[in-house]
Order: C-alpha cells, then structure tokens, then sequence
C-alpha cells in the first residue's frame, strides 16, 4: 500500500503530551486499527486511528518521531499507509464497558462512535496518573457516553486504576463485553477481572512495528503478529502467551521486559 | 503421491521452506509456521552483535509485488541461539539458521555459535542487497565475488559439521561461476536467490523514496520468472541441491521452481499474499498437479526444463 498525504486541518492540545491531529481525508476503517504515519527522511509509526472520517489520530509525545510530528502545524501535511491490523470486534452486543489507560483511550474513542451508530451502549472507563493526565473527555461527553475517570492520584474522578473502576462497574452492572487500550500489565489486570466475572474481553497490544502486513515478525508476542493478527486480540487468545503483559521485543528483536 | 525430499542429507515432508527473513524472529513464529505445514523453517539472519535495522518505513507492497529493507535487524548470536534451541526442540521440522558476517572469519564464528543451536543446516547469508561487507573487503556484496564467496564458505565449513547451504544474490551477471565457487568451496546446497535490485519507490506526493534506505530487495510475483531463470542456470552447473526461492505463491510455481531443477523452494513474500497458512496450501496444490499430472514423486518432474 502507497502512502496517501493529507493536510492537518486543525491540531487540539489534549495535553502537555498528548495532540489530536485532524486530517482533511478520510478513510475506511475499523475501531483499533492503526495507520503508518510517515514523516519522509525521519521515520514511520503505528498510530491507532481516533476517528476516520475526518481521519483524526491522537498521539502521545513518546519519542524522537512522535516529538518531530508535534512540530507540524495546521496546513502542513502529513502521509500515512494503512490502515492496518484487524480491529476490536463488535459483536450483536448491547451493553459494553470500554477501558483505556493513558492515551490508550484514543481508539475507544471511535470504538464508542462506532457502537452508539450501532445502537450499542458504551460505558467508558478512562485512567489516568492525574487529572491533567486525562485526554478526550470532552469528546466523550460530546457522544454522551456514560464516563468513569479514575485517576491514582484522586485528583479528578474516583481514586484509583482503571482496573478498579472496571471491577466495581462490572460489579454493579451486566456487560456483554469489555474493550481495552492501554498499558499491557493493566490489561492483563483487566482481563484477570473479566474472566472472573465471566465477560468476554479484547484488548489491544502495542508491538515495535515494522512492516505492518504480517511479514518481518518484528512485532512478534510469542507466535502472535501484533501488526496483522492483532492488534485486538481476544484475552482468551492471549491465555498462556508468554510475552502478554510482560515482554516486548524492540527494533532488534531482542525481548525487553514491560 | 509422495513430496518429501531431500536438502543436504535433510529430509523434509514437502518442498516448502520458509525463507529466511519472513517471519523468523521467534521460536514460537518458527513453530507457528511449522504447524501451517512448512517442510522446513528459517529463522531470521543473525549476526554476531544486535542490530537494529533500518528505520521504518521498510517494507512495503507496491502493487505487483513486494520492496524491503528490514537492514538485517537481529538480536546478535547469542539471544538468537536461545531461539533457535527452543524452535529446534519444538517446531517438530528442520530448522535452518540463517547467518551473516562482515568477514569470512565473522561469517564461522556465527555459524559456529548457532550450530550449538543444533540446526539441521545453517545458510550463509552473503547476498543481503541492504548491507554491504566490511570497507576493508571493498564495501560490495559478497555474493558478487566468487572469490569472496568461496571463502567464506571454505571458512565456514572449517568450523561447522552441519550442513551449510549459501544463499546467493540474483543481482550478478556471474552467477553461475559464483555458484560453482560455492560448490567447489564445499557447500552442501546453495539458496537461489535473495531478493531482486535493489529496487527503488518513490512517493510522487513528496518526491521521496519511501524506503528509509532508499532502496531495498524486490520480491514476490513480480520477481518469480527472474528467480526461475537464476534456479535453471544455477541447477544447470552445480550438483548440490538447490533451494529455489523467489516469488513462489502457489503450487505451480512451487512446480516451476522443481522443473528449473529445485530440490526445495523457498517461500516468503507469498505470506502476505496468502496468509501463513500457504504452506499447507502450495503443499496441497503440489498434490494435486502431481496428481493431474501422473507424476509419483517431484524427481519424476525435477530439471525436467533443462533438457
């Protein structure tokens, strides 16, 4: 797949580390896929797809690259491929608790659009470090989805991880299934939780990527191609996978712990 | 109907080898292919230290076919070892190591180093279109000098008792000589061939190259009559079994490769074409031209196009 270029229409701030970039295109796409940004001559990174129509990405500043593709302003233009990777499934569900940590609540953005176009009702769970951590909220509440903010501080909503916020939400209510994006040990927390209380779960992973189409096995989480045959992946997939939750393989290859 | 055979004293239950640089990064890749039914699997070229390739972007489907260049990212020999003894244990096929070097002395020295992994046969890697060999050895692709190649092969199997197989570069116009070099230097089969160019795309919206090298090998279908001809002419000097590789999708093109003389063929690109699971497929797709066909077992077609 050929890069595609598109002009940045409008650049939100979510946070000191976190920018929303909207695009003037859009693409078709599923809730947890992602798309190759291409900055020309510095590098190309998996970013998880917050909207598709307009195509809007939101992006954490964790690097050399994601620091460079801060730098661009409204008008500039920005490439991407894809998108890539199979997304979450939404199943004949009614009722579904979604759970993103830190910026890992960018796809579950356009998983609830998605859901609610589907007359599904989404609950949405956000976990941040603290408050000026959290991200999207305002979007969220824009679609009128039901929010629990859990922050470990207690500085904005009830006090504590994510995890706890999904527990005691699952405790009070019946969810058909759970979707989560965030750091992989809270996931694998997470999906301790929903089999205990017999809830279906998919989880989406982030994996050093390469080529994005299930060849080189850079992205590798034991036998599984985080690129192609994820990035969501059923948690009763993820059952007895070494590396779930534990280790990450870097542009090497060699395995380094979560 | 029977498709096994034979690569250097190997016996493999279909012709299908996974090629190295496709999906070879773990053990648990290894065996996942193994199980979609690969006769034998190759894991990801490995060097004597850590590398971690070139940036992204590095791989790409440009319409007819596909452009990398991964730039040869591996963990070094010795987290690699670790790899190859779990895959060798569990993958329940032979297992080929792939291995390269700056020198022919690196070149043994990892080769010896993976053979503790006990492969059932370690490719010696001297055709990456990516890197090049050490300046002092004049910055080329050794697969490009006979010389070179016969050296690092004589190297090699100094210091390894297992099989060793040398996987040569199509990009030459002296491949048959660099063939034979390999044969005469002691190799037990040769790999025919690594990928295509380098080749270059540009994005005609930026005006770049989108490879971050730049340039890269080319490979799938659209490589596949090149590859054949490099199979036919290198079967057609040397006696050693030959893996033939290059643009393999399908059965008939599995058939193509045994007619130009192949022993066994190389599969990669043709992942991203048709899923993991293609190995099974091809495998059956052999079976069923066989079966058409009236043939018994692939000598019964093997180098049938060189007379």
């Amino acid at each position: 797949m050929l890069p595609r270029r598109a002009k940045i229409k409008e650049i939100i701030n979510d946070n000191g580390r976190v920018k929303t970039f909207v695009l003037d295109c859009s693409i078709i796409a599923k809730p947890g896929q992602y798309v190759m940004v291409w900055l020309p001559g510095i590098d190309e990174k998996p970013i998880s797809v917050s909207r598709a129509d307009p195509l809007t990405l939101t992006v954490a500043n964790r690097g050399p690259f994601t620091s460079r593709l801060f730098d661009l302003k409204v008008n500039d233009f920005m490439s991407f491929r894809g998108p890539f990777g199979n997304g979450f499934a939404l199943r004949t569900v009614k009722n579904i608790l979604l759970v993103g940590g830190g910026y890992g609540v960018a796809p579950l953005r356009f998983l609830a659009e998605t859901a609610l176009q589907k007359n599904i009702r989404p609950t949405m769970i956000m976990g941040a470090k603290t408050a000026s951590d959290v991200i999207l909220e305002e979007a969220f509440s824009e679609l009128k989805v039901k929010t629990i903010i859990a922050t470990d501080d207690g500085s904005k909503g009830v006090k504590g991880t994510c995890v706890d916020a999904a527990r005691e939400a699952m405790e009070k209510e019946k969810f058909n299934a759970v979707y989560s994006c965030g750091p992989e040990k809270m996931m694998a927390a997470l999906a301790h939780e929903c089999a205990k209380h017999g809830v279906r779960c998919q989880l989406s992973l982030e994996r050093y990527i390469k080529c994005g189409i299930g060849v080189c096995g850079q992205c590798c989480c034991d036998g599984l191609r985080v690129c192609h045959d994820g990035p969501v992946f059923d948690a009763r997939v993820l059952k007895g996978v070494e590396d779930f939750g534990r280790l990450a393989r870097g542009p090497s290859g060699a395995s380094h712990a979560l | 109907m029977d498709v096994s055979t034979t690569i250097a004293g190997v016996s493999l239950r279909n012709p299908t080898v996974l090629a190295a640089g496709i999906l070879g990064t773990s053990a648990d890749l290894l065996c996942r292919v193994a199980k979609c039914g690969a006769g034998a699997v190759t894991s990801k070229s490995c060097s004597l230290e850590a590398r971690d390739g070139h940036p992204n972007p590095t791989m790409l489907d440009w319409g007819e076919g596909l452009i990398n260049a991964i730039g040869l990212s591996n963990p070094g020999v010795e987290e690699e070892v670790k790899e190859l003894k779990k895959a060798v244990g569990k993958s329940g096929v032979p297992v080929f190591a792939s291995v390269f070097g700056k020198s022919p002395e690196e070149f043994a020295e990892v080769a010896a180093r993976v053979a503790e992994a006990k492969p059932a046969l370690v490719e010696l890697n001297v055709s990456c279109p990516n890197v090049s060999s050490d300046s002092r050895l004049g910055g080329k692709i050794f697969a490009f000098d006979a010389k070179l190649v016969a050296k690092i092969t004589d190297a090699v199997k100094n210091r390894v008792s297992t099989p060793i197989s040398v996987k040569l570069s199509p990009n030459t116009p002296d491949l048959k000589e660099i063939a034979q070099a390999a044969e005469d230097a002691g190799a037990d089969a040769i790999t025919a061939c690594n990928s295509f160019g380098p080749g270059m795309v540009i994005d005609v919206e930026t005006g770049k190259p989108i490879l971050s090298n730049r340039v890269g090998g080319v490979s799938g279908p659209a490589v596949k009559p090149l590859a054949v001809k490099c199979v036919y002419d290198v079967c057609s000097v040397v006696e050693v079994p030959v893996i033939g590789t290059g643009g393999v999708t399908n059965g008939r093109d599995a058939v193509e490769m045994i007619m130009a003389g192949a022993t066994a063929v190389g599969v990669g690109s043709a992942v991203y074409y048709r899923g993991i699971s293609v190995f099974a497929r091809i495998d059956a797709e052999i079976k069923v031209f066989m079966d058409s066909h009236g043939y018994e077992s692939l000598a019964d077609f093997r180098a049938i196009a060189q007379q």
